[in-house]
């Protein structure tokens, strides 16, 4: 039995990304750490009373202010002169984040406040329903962006962009990265903490039953993602672009095959190749391939 | 020491005597003056706190919630859509049982949008749990920031209380205010301890999901400290004459009920132009009294029962409306007496004050002597019906 | 007066989530192990353990999710009917 202070028996459904990065996330900052958590997934399985899978402070409030509460955490250590060595997270899920959370991380950002926010972007309000979200890609089938005979497209929004909004506000530190990379999840977070200020980092967490794929699935589609350049991992170090995992692009199809949440734009090269532009947005944007280097005949 | 004060101005140093660790608040008129004062005390270093601007009501609520489970004395300050945008948050403090002490500066609720006060917005959120405390001056609004503290912490208690005090009325009114040294604060109060708190040392988990099976009993118990509320009280205001001098009862004031034909039960600062009228009537040999409500939440039940039971008409003043239904104090004392024996003959109900209008002298006069055999329902005093009509004109 | 309210760290312990397999479970033959440590990093439920090319699973709270089959560079670990 592991002693992660994020224990087993929860109830995460199998083979569930966000379970996973969660206990990644908690591990690497140690138990010298208090979480303040927004309602979603990771917050209903995690703390059903009495139960509760978390070995550090823990407190759960409301849908959109872990940013704000965990502010209030900061600002009370600081009173009390504890704040050194204590970390503070606050952590949501791509909605409680970019929408109904916004304003409350915004304030946070812009305050400054030494406090380490984490979003597990599973693309959807997937605890409610697998609604759609302002993170749900462009393309996904959810409950509330459905296929019909009128409607035949899904979501037809693109991502908002977080980690560049997060960026904007001026904070040390952000950065995206991916349950199915999971020592480059905790590299980031050791990072962050370690670094005085606000920070942001997005995981891209895999959803079994919102993206329906099969559970054993999650890493490999989780890794997907990155290799199509569709989810880029990448760092901004005070306001520059200083880190991205180079990739070798494989095609966009082989990412959004094995989901559920795509099935209906296979036939469909029209959207395929939508899709395939946003890839190779990302790989050119960030500079996501790998140089590989042109030896010259002729030269030698 | 005596001193002449803004309210704002007085109700900040009070908070300042009471030391809070993390305070965190919103602008919003007619609040503004108390946050600032405090500011300015945090900039001049006479007080030691952290002192943070926030984007919203909700974040300000939900950071002295974070500050508070942290262990760490709060305070904050908010009125009208300041405190219906902090709706949730608010429930949700209470739920979670925490000793947060806020003010309400009391004022309309849009639409349309009125800046200036009535008591619709503390008494809309009288479902919350909060303990909520009405100032009828700014000796009361004073002197309850200190009880509230007292009240929130106790540790069989751990309830958040609102302090409300009439916007511009008593924040931007002058008067002359004992405020008490930092000796007598830290006899009455005492340094706030955590009965539960997040601890890296000692961890514990806050916020858990309650299913069919848990909810109820956690509501119960809620709705059960409430009810203590009403035997701490007593024991609260008694402490306080003993260390300040100034004697409350706290839940209630009877103003010359004793053999009153008429009485008007009301709450705030309408209460001491009430008595002026009451000592008018007096001298002209009315008998007539005043039915002060002090502690609207908990709702003193058996002490209005008692003040009333014997007085054959009384007039309920709400300053606020529940739309469609009886008006919201009226409805709960006239639930007081229910199947009661010994109750009055009539209970009436006025409304007066909305959106800042002035309640006079004579609108109070207006009410004894609407106060009759015949049983009103939503009288509004002062209505101008010249601005009435019957279809939508522009 | 106080109700259900806060609780102690990991009692989550107390649900047995292994109860939840219905088809198949994890099985590590332990031949071919190079001693990565993936299948610990990334099983959902923390419900591997070891090191030093020796891991095993807590099958009280193992769900039978199939990452770590997935996962192992050398195939050593397979999925078996429950």
């Amino acid at each position: 039995m592991s002693n992660s202070l994020f224990s087993p028996g929860h109830t995460a459904c199998a083979g569930c990304g966000q379970s996973l990065a969660a206990r990644l996330v908690i591990d690497a900052c140690g138990a010298n750490t208090i979480i303040a958590n927004n309602t979603g997934c990771l917050e209903v399985f995690s703390s059903k009373y009495p139960e509760s899978a978390w070995g550090v402070p823990w407190i759960h409030s409301l849908f959109e202010n872990a940013a704000a509460v965990a502010s209030g955490i900061e600002a009370a250590l600081k009173f009390l002169g504890k704040k050194e060595g204590i970390n503070v997270i606050a952590q949501a899920g791509d909605g409680g984040t970019a929408d109904i959370g916004l304003q409350a991380l915004s304030g946070m950002f812009e305050r400054g406040h030494d406090i380490l926010y984490v979003c597990y972007d599973n693309e959807a309000y997937e605890n409610t329903g697998i609604q759609r979200s302002g993170l749900t890609p462009y393309g996904a089938n959810t409950t509330t962006t459905p296929i019909g005979k009128e409607l035949l497209l899904g979501n037809i929004r693109f991502k908002k962009p977080m980690p560049e909004i997060a960026n904007a506000h001026g904070i040390p530190y952000v950065a995206t990265a991916s349950a199915a990379f999971p020592q480059d999840v905790q590299r980031k977070v050791k990072k962050a903490i370690s670094i005085r200020g606000a920070k942001y980092i997005q995981i891209h967490v895999p959803c079994p039953l919102g993206w329906r794929h099969a559970s054993d699935l999650t890493i490999s589609v989780g890794k997907l993602a990155v290799e199509t350049g569709l989810y880029p991992l990448i760092e901004y170090e005070n306001g520059k672009l200083t880190a991205v995992r180079q990739i070798q692009p494989k095609p966009v199809e082989e990412y959004l095959k094995p989901q559920g949440r795509f099935k209906h734009l296979l036939n469909n090269p029209e959207q395929i190749k939508i899709i395939q532009a946003i890839a190779d947005n990302n790989i050119e944007k960030y500079g996501l391939r790998v140089k590989t280097e042109v030896k010259s005949e002729a030269s030698s | 020491m005596k001193e002449f004060l803004e309210g704002s101005r007085a109700v900040a140093e009070a908070i300042k005597l009471c030391k809070p660790g993390v305070i965190s608040a919103y602008p919003i008129t007619p609040q503004t003056h108390i946050v600032e004062e405090l500011a300015l005390m945090v900039a001049e270093g006479k007080l030691n706190s952290q002192f943070i601007n926030v984007e919203s009501e909700h974040s300000a609520a939900s950071l002295v919630l974070g500050a508070v489970a942290t262990g760490v004395r709060v305070f904050t300050a908010t009125s009208s859509q300041g405190l219906l945008y902090m709706a949730e948050v608010l429930f949700n403090i209470a739920g979670m049982r925490f000793p947060v002490v806020m003010t309400c500066a009391n004022r309309a609720i849009s639409a349309p949008l009125n800046i200036w006060n009535d008591q619709q917005d503390s008494v809309s959120m009288r479902d919350t749990g909060w303990v909520q405390l009405f100032a009828e001056d700014i000796q009361e609004a004073v002197d309850f920031h200190f009880m509230a503290y007292r009240i929130a912490e106790d540790k069989s208690i751990m309830l958040p209380v609102m302090v409300c005090m009439d916007g511009f009325i008593l924040t931007h009114g002058i008067e002359t205010v004992d405020m008490p040294s930092q000796e007598q604060v830290d006899k009455f109060l005492p340094a706030y301890s955590a009965l539960y708190k997040l601890d890296p040392q000692n961890p514990i988990t806050m916020g858990l999901v309650a299913d069919p099976d848990y909810y109820t009993e956690a509501r119960y118990a809620l709705h059960q400290t409430n009810r203590e509320v009403l035997d701490l009280i007593p024991k609260v205001t008694k402490e306080f004459s003993g260390i300040f001098g100034r004697v409350y009862n706290g839940l209630i004031e009877e103003y010359q009920t004793k053999d009153a034909q008429r009485v008007i039960v009301a709450m705030g600062s309408v209460c001491g132009t009430i008595k002026e009228v009451v000592d008018e009537l007096r001298k002209k040999g009315k008998k007539v009294g005043l039915l002060k409500i002090t502690a609207y939440r908990p709702f003193p039940i058996r002490q209005i029962y008692e003040a009333l039971k014997n007085v054959p008409k009384v007039a309920v003043l709400d300053r606020a409306l529940s739309l469609g239904s009886y008006a919201p104090l009226f409805s709960e004392v006239k639930a007081v007496f229910g199947t009661k024996k010994k109750k009055p003959q009539v209970i009436s109900s006025f409304i007066a004050g909305l959106g800042g209008r002035d309640i006079t002298k004579d609108s109070i006069k207006e009410i004894f002597r609407l106060l009759t055999a015949k049983e009103l329902s939503g009288e509004f005093i002062d209505l101008k019906p010249e601005l009435l009509k019957e279809t939508y004109e522009q | 007066m106080f109700g259900p309210h806060t609780t102690k760290p990991q009692t989550a312990k107390k649900t047995k989530t292994g109860s939840w397999r219905t088809e198949s479970k994890p099985k590590f033959l332990q031949k071919e192990c190079i001693g990565c440590n993936m299948c610990v990093l990334i099983c959902p439920e923390a419900c591997i353990s070891g090191g030093e090319k020796k891991y095993d699973v807590d099958y009280t709270y193992c769900k039978g999710c199939g990452n770590c089959a997935m996962i192992c560079p050398k195939k050593d670990i397979i999925m078996v009917k429950e």
